[in-house]
């Protein structure tokens, strides 16, 4: 099946899967040791993917996806056409909070080919915050890692009393 | 010694980077070794250029000399100019004997017939390469050594690669003269130019590496698995995609370096195709549009586009076929019903 559900498969005990969607795939990887090297009390997976949907064949053996990351690099158009190509295989119970726009590349400004508009726009259309972060520098790409595993922590239930639409909402109150 | 060649000599030591300079001085043979050992090459490019001055003096250097020194400079830095591609071409199919005592006594015959006011010196050097220099006065003045062509003739191939850089009203004399002294027909522009004299030859020459059509069936899926990074629980999703797009990029790249060129310029004369309701253009004229890629290494950047995930992979063709056709710019017309797959046109 093409389009991703979030509560389709059973989940496994103590243990949250983040999904990583974006075109630049160092960074990618960067961004998921950075994520792996925090501290934690339940073990991560992360899974890294250009685009949407998955491929197929690994559908049985994919744990069930607790968070999605869109990366939109802000100085690459082409990464923002595929987040935008990528949403449509995402089923819309995912945008309950389980869903975050991450721009990366803000360090380089006077590269920007992004318009910001079009990002504001997607995160409002889809109800899902919008985080800005640079991945080249190792501090940033620390911090934005320990957001990222906060967020995760929710997302998969394990901070009781917050749930994720809960954490959403106030994300999404603060930015407009 | 005439004031005008002690000064362009004093110039030309003074483009010399430092530390190349006694190499230089060794390779053009002009002053000898004792001469060279008095020089202090320590000390500043302004005092070393007055010492090589007063030592050209006491040998009394004409200005073939110090063509031949800016020849050597020019050789060993090629890339400070731009270079252009020319081919010849000629109907019988004998080739001559390549003699460079009776091409030098014709090319400077047909050019001094036309322009009596201009320094012409040769060198050979490997390859059968022969360097021309030419620098350019008008009838009234003397030759300007310092606006100066430079053709690089491969006598065995119809290939010049000219560096012109002064007025363009002077290059039908060069290339007249040219043809003649090779004993070719007629000569055109090859639409192919950079700073790297080095890759214009490996492109023309076919000498970079191609990669060459090879038959190779589709691996057999083995492992459906995606790559797990050892030990850490990272779960590369894309594995296939991303080598299908390295797999593609090789194909059309080739795996070793390319030819280094500054830009690819396409020129667009094609109609515009709207609406016929909306009555946009009156005429009927052909819509111009012009794009440029400018970099460092254009070729090198565009082979890197799909892995970085910049662009989908196949890159287009009119951007991949550039090393292939020898060429970087491209005027793109509008396509004709009988050559439904070819619409660059030569």
């Amino acid at each position: 099946m093409a389009v991703l559900r979030p509560f389709s498969k059973l989940p496994e005990l103590n243990s949250a899967v983040l999904l990583l969607v974006g075109s630049e795939g160092d960074f990618q990887q960067k961004l998921a040791e950075a994520i792996l090297q925090e501290k934690k009390d339940f073990t991560v997976n992360v899974h890294i993917a250009t685009s949407l949907p998955l491929p197929s064949e690994r559908d049985h053996l994919r744990p069930q996806i607790d968070m999605i990351v869109f990366m939109i690099d802000i100085k690459n158009k082409y990464s923002l056409k595929n987040v935008e190509d990528s949403l449509a295989y995402v089923d819309a119970k995912f945008f309950l909070g389980k869903v975050c726009f991450l721009v990366t590349g803000v360090g380089r400004v006077n590269c920007c080919s992004v318009d910001m508009n079009a990002v504001w726009k997607l995160g409002e259309n889809y109800c899902s915050p919008v985080l800005f972060c640079e991945l080249e520098l190792e501090g940033t790409r620390v911090a934005t890692a320990q957001r990222l595993l906060r967020m995760l922590q929710i997302c998969a239930g394990y901070v009781p009393g917050v749930s994720a639409l809960y954490f959403s909402t106030l994300m999404t109150t603060f930015s407009s | 010694m005439d004031e005008t060649v002690a000064e362009y000599i004093r110039r030309t030591v003074l483009k010399i980077p430092r530390d190349e300079i006694k190499t230089m001085l060794q390779k053009w043979g002009f002053l000898s070794e004792a001469q060279l050992q008095t020089i202090n090459f320590h000390q500043m490019k302004d005092n070393i250029s007055q010492d090589v001055v007063q030592l050209c003096e006491e040998n009394s250097a004409s200005i073939k000399q110090a063509a031949v020194l800016d020849i050597i400079y020019n050789h060993s830095y090629p890339n400070k100019r731009i270079w252009s591609v020319y081919q010849m071409n000629k109907t019988e199919e004998e080739t001559d004997f390549f003699d460079l005592t009776d091409f030098r006594k014709k090319f400077k015959r047909q050019l001094r017939s036309t322009l009596k006011n201009v320094t012409i010196n040769f060198r050979e050097y490997e390859n059968n390469a022969v360097w021309i220099r030419i620098a350019w006065g008008t009838p009234y003045t003397k030759p300007n050594q310092y606006k100066t062509s430079y053709v690089v003739y491969h006598s065995q191939t119809p290939y010049a690669f000219i560096s012109l850089s002064v007025l363009k009203s002077n290059l039908p004399l060069l290339c007249q003269a040219l043809v003649v002294a090779s004993n070719y027909q007629d000569i055109h522009e090859m639409e192919l130019r950079s700073h790297s004299l080095n890759s214009l030859e490996d492109m023309v020459f076919k000498r970079y590496s191609q990669n060459f059509e090879t038959y190779c069936p589709r691996p057999l899926q083995e492992s459906t698995v995606a790559q797990e990074t050892a030990g850490l629980r990272i779960v590369q999703e894309d594995i296939n995609e991303k080598e299908r797009i390295l797999r593609v990029n090789r194909e059309a790249f080739g795996d070793g370096p390319q030819p280094k060129l500054e830009f690819a310029e396409y020129k667009l004369e094609t109609m515009f195709t709207s609406d016929p309701k909306l009555e946009v253009l009156d005429k009927k004229e052909p819509f111009r549009c012009m794009v440029r890629f400018h970099s460092p290494h254009l070729l090198e950047s565009l082979k890197s586009l799909a892995p970085a995930g910049m662009a989908d992979a196949p890159l287009s063709p009119l951007l991949t076929c550039i090393p292939h056709k020898a060429r970087n710019y491209f005027k793109i017309r509008e396509k004709k019903g009988l050559f439904p797959g070819s619409f660059v046109s030569p």
